[in-house]
């Protein structure tokens, strides 16, 4: 599916949505100029060649002391459209600390920052597009956006996969959040599949005993195999 | 033959908001494409952005792509234990308080797999952004440019937005991304 097909359906944000008011002047208003398909590989290289440190995916142990806040487990998988595995593909996170405040200088709202969190982590995805994150549940926050706004609790992703074409930065947002209904970010998204694809689910199977609380947010980047389907396993 | 399966609703963009400072914006050493001893030409590409109003866009994150001094792409790692190739071609950084920031890299020569000229690719995130942005900065006076088959998509009025202007120094190319307005920028749906 092209992105103005995906618009048109409604499961990608339009650039212009006068709600979230920031979009007012900084999107575009001339229309893309659409590339081919046939030109897809002129399109450049990936990128996923920063090292991986050891608690990169852990959140929680990256000072000496624990972060303060409820500890969460955030696993999926990375797939294409059709449902492939994106393996090796290098998975960032980031993301507000329990109270809801960024550790970010232009980040006023007065709620405590915490010393152990920094809010910042990354994976690469196995051989079965797999990532897994440690971290603490991410507050909501208020901004300036109307009167009385409040962003959902969420997480940032960014991710690259293996064209140009897929690369991705988006949010995933927590089961059941009363905020969503007038978050104009997540309101965006028209097509309540689209929508629902944002929110994580509450997962028992990747729950630790005693331990953890685990969500499970698979992520699904554009493109598909160009291989015949009978020929597919 | 199996029926063919609806492909799975692609994961929605959002926006990269004004704090990816702390995550995919802090790595400062993205800025420098090129290690001492990479073949080619340095230069240092320096880019602005500016939003509707002209006004510089201070929290931007630019990412950019390129082939290197013979117009090959770096490969794809291979796994996770890869070593990264001596120039990987990519490149990150957050704009500054003026709306710019400014990449040490070679000048990309001609795309070795097709008839293009030599360009870099943009990626534009920013607060207010939805969707990135894609656009393409090519370099005046290359003989290439007439036909390149991208810029040939694009109207000849709006073609000289892609095209980087040579700074007095000589080794500065400047490229300036205007988000609206009568110069708007030429940006790509890839």
């Amino acid at each position: 599916m092209s992105d103005r097909d995906a618009l048109e359906a409604g499961s990608q944000p339009p650039l212009l949505y006068p709600p979230y008011k920031s979009t007012v002047k900084r999107a575009p208003t001339q229309p893309l100029i659409v590339i081919p398909e046939r030109f897809a590989s002129l399109a450049t290289p990936v990128y996923g060649y920063l090292p991986i440190g050891e608690t990169d995916n852990d959140l929680t142990r990256q000072h000496d002391g624990e972060p303060q806040g409820e500890r969460i487990i955030v696993a999926g998988r990375v797939v294409d459209e059709d449902g492939r595995a994106v393996p090796h593909t290098l998975v960032e996170l980031w993301q507000c600390n329990a109270a809801g405040r960024y550790r970010h200088a232009k980040d006023n709202h007065p709620a405590p920052i915490d010393p152990n969190f920094s809010g910042a982590g990354r994976a690469i995805t196995d051989a079965e597009g797999r990532y897994r994150f440690v971290t603490i549940k991410p507050g909501a926050y208020p901004w300036g956006n109307h009167d009385n706004a409040w962003r959902p609790a969420h997480l940032h992703f960014s991710l690259f996969g293996h064209s140009i074409a897929t690369r991705l930065v988006t949010q995933m947002y927590f089961p059941n959040d009363p905020l969503c209904a007038w978050d104009p970010m997540f309101q965006s998204v028209r097509d309540p599949r689209a929508q629902q694809r944002l929110v994580s689910r509450f997962d028992l199977s990747l729950t630790e005993p005693n331990w953890a609380l685990g969500y499970r947010f698979d992520i699904i980047l554009r493109g598909r195999d160009s291989t015949p389907f009978e020929a597919r396993v | 033959m199996s029926e063919p399966q609806e492909p799975l609703i692609a994961s929605a963009s959002q926006t990269v908001g004004p704090f990816f400072h702390v995550g995919p914006g802090a790595s400062d050493r993205c800025g420098v494409l090129a290690a001492p001893g990479i073949p080619g030409e340095r230069i240092r590409l320096r880019i602005r952005v500016l939003d509707g109003d002209g006004a510089p866009v201070d929290d931007a994150m630019v990412e950019i792509r390129q082939a290197d001094a013979k117009g090959a792409y770096a490969p794809p790692p291979a796994g996770p234990e890869d070593p990264p190739p001596a120039f990987a071609g990519f490149g990150r950084l957050s704009t500054s308080k003026d709306g710019d920031c400014c990449f040490e890299t070679i000048r990309p020569g001609a795309p070795a797999e097709s008839a293009g000229a030599a360009h870099v690719t943009v990626c534009l995130f920013m607060r207010g952004l939805l969707r990135h942005l894609y656009t393409r900065i090519y370099f005046p006076g290359d003989p290439a440019l007439d036909r390149d088959p991208i810029l040939s998509l694009v109207p000849a009025e709006r073609r000289p937005t892609l095209l980087a202007q040579r700074a007095a120094d000589g080794a500065t190319w400047d490229f300036v991304v205007r988000l609206q307005g009568e110069r708007e920028t030429v940006f790509f749906d890839v």
